[in-house]
């Protein structure tokens, strides 16, 4: 049976973390699973937590005024999603919606906030991988909001 | 009398059979030869000239059959006159047909390996020859992959052969949009952000790419980022081609002619220069 913290080894996320720190932050994690449709958070609501996602897609959504949910994004299996919690006031900026089954670890926002206080060197690990994960979706944005297959693209 | 089988500038005629609108400015030809002459089979990956009488001619990358050299595919965008001018031809319409010109995707060479096609907005026409030779041939090839990134939804190419294609179980497709429209319920993002956890092997895949060249571009450093090597990695460029045929040089792309050393290029031989602005 696969423990919690082979699952969060294993995860490209935080592959090479050092087991003692992959130890620590399991005590802040859970398995949650989502069903097709299935809300993980609204946009304002308070950033209790990041994922993991093992199976499954999520969409990003914003309600826009008129047209209703728009998808801006989606994150698959292997992907993490919620960097928010990171960030004060601590508040969703987007919904998040499974449009499939959809199997993640769940990290406790307060517990992992305490644990790199208490712990910097975990909190600069921490910092690092998700640095890289805004980067490379900030640049896979601004691709997108290049229009690129527009005609003038 | 010019021998039209070795005169690259002596165009053949053909006649329009099908005109198929792909979406709202895109559209494609299918066309046979009207004076019983055709030009020789052609190679997934390479183009033809296309003349509209009276107006002009333009580089198009044929999009059928490698196997099915008789009837000619070409799927186009109308974004100036000669194209303009092409929309409007219908069944039984001629036009003049010059080629076929340029590299080719190396089907030959890269039996056994897994295979990761790459193609963006109408760069999907150029990479479907290949996907036709690859089930034609399918026990040749490893793993295949095929990531295709439209706008949205209503931009797709090909959307009903794409969900054939989904279909079968030995090809693997994955499909994105930049916007999400209508009841879509897919991946939305650009088609790079399939790459790192696409099922293929990067030490053992080579990599097809077609689509804008910014989106190329990254799409060449996500596959490096997998561990594709430049080597592995075959790009379909475009620039303005006049003669098709190597004379005029206006299709120039550093020590090379697209018309002639292209449209299929090695990563590896260009990427000096690639994404050079004054190139």
């Amino acid at each position: 049976m696969e423990t919690l913290e082979e699952v969060i080894v294993e995860h490209p996320f935080f592959r090479g973390l050092r087991a003692e720190y992959v130890t620590l932050i399991a005590r802040c994690a859970g398995n949650v699973r989502f069903a097709p449709s299935q809300y993980l958070f609204h946009e304002g609501e308070i950033a209790d937590r990041f994922f993991l996602v093992r199976r499954g897609l999520v969409s990003l959504e914003i309600f826009v005024p008129g047209r209703g949910p728009v998808s801006i994004q989606t994150v698959s299996e292997q992907e993490v999603i919620g960097w928010s919690w990171m960030v004060r006031p601590y508040r969703w900026r987007y919904t998040a919606r499974a449009l499939e089954q959809t199997r993640a670890v769940a990290f406790d926002a307060s517990c992992m906030r305490r644990k790199c206080d208490a712990n910097h060197d975990l909190g600069y690990e921490m910092m690092l991988r998700f640095a890289g994960i805004i980067s490379y979706r900030l640049q896979a944005t601004r691709l997108q909001f290049m229009d690129i297959y527009s005609l003038n693209g | 009398m010019n021998d039209f089988h070795t005169d690259p500038m002596f165009p053949l005629l053909y006649s329009v059979r099908q005109r198929v609108r792909e979406n709202d400015d895109t559209f494609t030809l299918e066309l046979e030869p009207s004076a019983g002459e055709m030009l020789p089979a052609f190679q997934a990956g390479q183009f033809n000239m296309l003349y509209v009488y009276g107006v002009g001619e333009i580089p198009i990358s044929v999009s059928g059959d490698p196997s099915k050299p008789y009837r000619l595919i070409h799927t186009t965008r109308a974004v100036g006159s000669v194209t303009r001018s092409m929309a409007d031809l219908r069944e039984n319409d001629r036009l003049g047909v010059r080629g076929p010109f340029g590299s080719h995707w190396p089907m030959e060479s890269v039996t056994g390996s897994d295979l990761v096609l790459v193609g963006g907005g109408i760069g999907l026409a150029p990479l479907r020859p290949a996907i036709y030779h690859i089930m034609a041939n399918r026990e040749k090839f490893g793993r295949v992959v095929l990531l295709y990134g439209a706008r949205t939804q209503e931009d797709m190419l090909y959307r009903r052969e794409l969900e054939q294609w989904r279909s079968r179980f030995d090809l693997e497709v994955y499909v994105t949009v930049d916007r999400a429209t209508g009841s879509w319920h897919g991946a939305v993002g650009v088609v790079t952000t399939m790459i790192p956890h696409a099922p293929f092997d990067p030490l053992d895949s080579v990599a097809f790419v077609c689509g804008p060249e910014v989106m190329m571009r990254f799409t060449v450093q996500a596959l490096q980022r997998r561990g594709v090597t430049a080597d592995r990695i075959y790009l379909s460029m475009e620039r303005n081609m006049k003669c098709g045929a190597g004379f005029c040089g206006h299709c120039q792309f550093g020590p090379f002619f697209i018309c002639r050393d292209g449209p299929v290029m090695r990563f590896d031989q260009i990427q000096d220069f690639f994404g050079k602005w004054e190139v």
